[in-house]
């Protein structure tokens, strides 16, 4: 793992500089598990404003709520309390159906495990996620030709996920994640599961992604060296954000 | 998108696929056998008796075409109707059987008029009281062969003669033996009547309702419609039941089947959820391959009903006669579609409401 990330200053606020283009907007964001009898308080009154074109990197131990924060933000489950706005959808007010359809257009995931379907192709994979999108481009575009180059993926399509190596699977759950323009990019520990060369490849990408597109990018890490890939880092502790690094050049 | 998920799922879990669609093909193929067995029960029955020749069947009064055995007819009676105008010929029988199997007595002069007689395989027509002659389906069941020995109505006969199917019945012996092996002496359980000329049957039929006001007088050309599955209450009643087994057993297997894949796909269908997949996406999926399994499972009930039928044929060719049903293909086809959809729904249901965090959590 290289360490070339940017160096930060830190900040006493969680938040953007200001509330214009903020695609994600999170507001006193509370979440209780119930197992039973027991209850669990993930998320405690959380507040977090991201910029279009934003990389956040959110580290903390486990357990700290990063994960649910994310789970919140990519609507695959509801928050208990607070309010969360990402794009233009209001999560808060969204049912299943709702989340479904903000998770296919809004938001894409690239996740520790790559969690790519096994039996499908690369090509069958991304074409999924594109068929969920209702994006009626069947062929690649020029554009998503150029990032299936970057992504040194564009011969290996036609092969299923246990033909590729590690850093294979992620990239092709990068560009499964990339082909229906998402507004944010939401990446789980996306370095979890390489070694550090395809790490390196993976984080450079995304931020390569992050410089020439601007594509905003919400990413999970317990690697410091992964988190100051970021414009900026979000500390969580015991489901609340703890402490804000931002990257001195940004 | 659907096709091809379906697809790679059914392609890559050869195993689980083809087990699936064996047990759905058995439930089709437990359909098509039994219904195949009542119709060719029937139809064999059907063919031996207007393998007689006859135009007219005569039965005692208050008695069914389908009661084959009891003598309620005297003897005297198929002479009398001999005589009447335009019948050529009449042969009184006596049946000791059920529907199934037994033994039939006939007198040989009237009965030889009427059919052209036996062809005989091997041997000759009986002779002495304890003779008796079989076709070449029941010699090969019974595995006898003229001079053999052979033990039935708790009687032991001598097998003298091995004859081509298609007449009366599978066992053939002389008429007064018959009638005093199932105290019948003196009577007879049906007449068989030919006309002079088949122009003629018409009149014949009015004379013998003149003749024998209670009994009854079936022309031989309505005997196929009336003497079918479905117009024998007890053998409907029974396919009806087969037919429900056989939904339950489709609708367990491909809920078991279905149920497993699902357990097996928990985290894909996380990936789904998480990629934006709908409910109804999930479910239509789990559906589509239940419909996968079904139409396969009917596919291979079909063919396994061919080997049904070669193998009754080749130990029971007397016995149990399958016929091939292809009208009941497409209803055997729709009732396995129904199990499986019926089958799926329950799993489908627990697929749509996965929490999508736990199933990708799913290891």
């Amino acid at each position: 793992m290289s360490s070339q990330g940017p160096a930060f200053a830190r900040r006493s606020d969680s938040g953007a500089d200001s509330s214009t283009d903020l695609i994600i907007e999170t507001r006193n964001l509370g979440k209780i598990y119930r197992t039973g009898k027991v209850s669990v308080e993930a998320l405690r009154g959380v507040n977090l404003s991201v910029k279009a074109g934003e990389f956040v990197s959110i580290v903390g131990p486990s357990g700290s709520g990063k994960s649910t924060l994310f789970h919140i933000i990519g609507g695959l489950t509801p928050p208990t309390s607070g309010s969360v706005r990402v794009g233009s959808f209001d999560l808060a007010s969204l049912n299943d159906s709702g989340r479904t359809n903000m998770r296919a257009q809004a938001v894409s995931f690239v996740f520790q495990k790559f969690n790519l379907l096994p039996n499908l192709t690369a090509r069958e994979n991304i074409d999924l996620a594109r068929y969920f999108g209702k994006n009626q481009q069947s062929e690649d575009s020029a554009e998503f030709a150029a990032i299936l180059e970057k992504l040194g993926i564009a011969n290996r399509l036609s092969h299923l996920p246990s033909e590729l190596s590690g850093g294979e699977q992620q990239r092709v759950a990068i560009a499964r994640a990339l082909v229906n323009r998402p507004a944010i990019l939401l990446a789980d520990e996306p370095t979890g599961n390489l070694d550090s060369v395809n790490s390196d490849a993976v984080l450079e990408i995304l931020r390569d992604l992050n410089d020439r597109t601007g594509q905003t990018i919400l990413m999970i890490t317990h690697n410091p060296e992964a988190a100051a890939y970021g414009h900026r880092i979000v500390q969580m502790r015991d489901g609340a954000i703890v402490e804000t690094l931002r990257d001195s050049a940004s | 998108m659907i096709a091809t998920i379906v697809r790679s799922n059914v392609s890559h879990r050869p195993v689980r696929t083809l087990l699936s669609t064996l047990l759905i093909g058995i439930a089709v193929t437990l359909i098509l056998t039994l219904v195949g067995v009542s119709r060719g029960i029937t139809e064999d029955n059907t063919s031996r008796n207007t393998g007689v020749g006859a135009d007219i069947i005569v039965t005692a009064p208050n008695s069914s075409l389908l009661s084959f055995s009891g003598t309620a007819i005297p003897d005297k009676v198929p002479a009398k109707l001999a005589s009447l105008p335009h019948v050529a010929v009449a042969t009184g029988t006596v049946n000791s059987a059920s529907l199934f199997d037994g033994v039939t007595g006939i007198d040989v002069p009237t009965f030889t008029a009427m059919s052209g007689g036996f062809v005989f395989e091997s041997g000759h027509i009986f002779e002495q009281p304890d003779d008796i002659i079989l076709d070449t389906y029941a010699a090969q069941q019974m595995k006898k062969r003229v001079g053999d020995k052979v033990n039935m109505l708790q009687k032991e006969w001598n097998v003298v003669g091995i004859f081509e199917p298609g007449k009366l019945a599978h066992a053939i012996a002389g008429m007064a033996v018959m009638q005093k092996l199932i105290g019948g002496t003196g009577n007879v359980s049906r007449v068989y009547i030919k006309a002079d000329d088949p122009a003629n049957i018409d009149t014949v039929v009015t004379e013998l309702k003149a003749a024998l006001p209670n009994y009854g007088i079936t022309r031989m050309s309505d005997y196929t419609t009336l003497v079918n599955p479905n117009q024998i209450g007890p053998l409907r009643i029974f396919i009806r039941v087969v037919i429900g087994i056989a939904v339950i057993i489709g609708f367990a297997v491909t809920s078991l089947s279905m149920y497993m894949a699902i357990l097996q796909r928990t985290r894909e269908i996380g990936i789904l959820k998480s990629l934006g997949g709908s409910r109804t996406f999930v479910m239509q999926l789990i559906l589509a391959e239940a419909v996968i399994l079904g139409v396969g499972g009917t596919v291979v009930g079909i063919l396994l009903s061919f080997m049904t039928r070669w193998l009754l044929h080749t130990f029971v060719p007397a016995s149990m006669p399958q016929a091939i049903t292809p009208d009941w293909w497409w209803k055997a086809g729709l009732i396995a579609l129904a199990g499986a959809m019926l089958g799926a729904i329950y799993p489908g249901f627990i697929a749509v409401r996965q929490d999508p965090i736990e199933a990708l959590a799913y290891e």
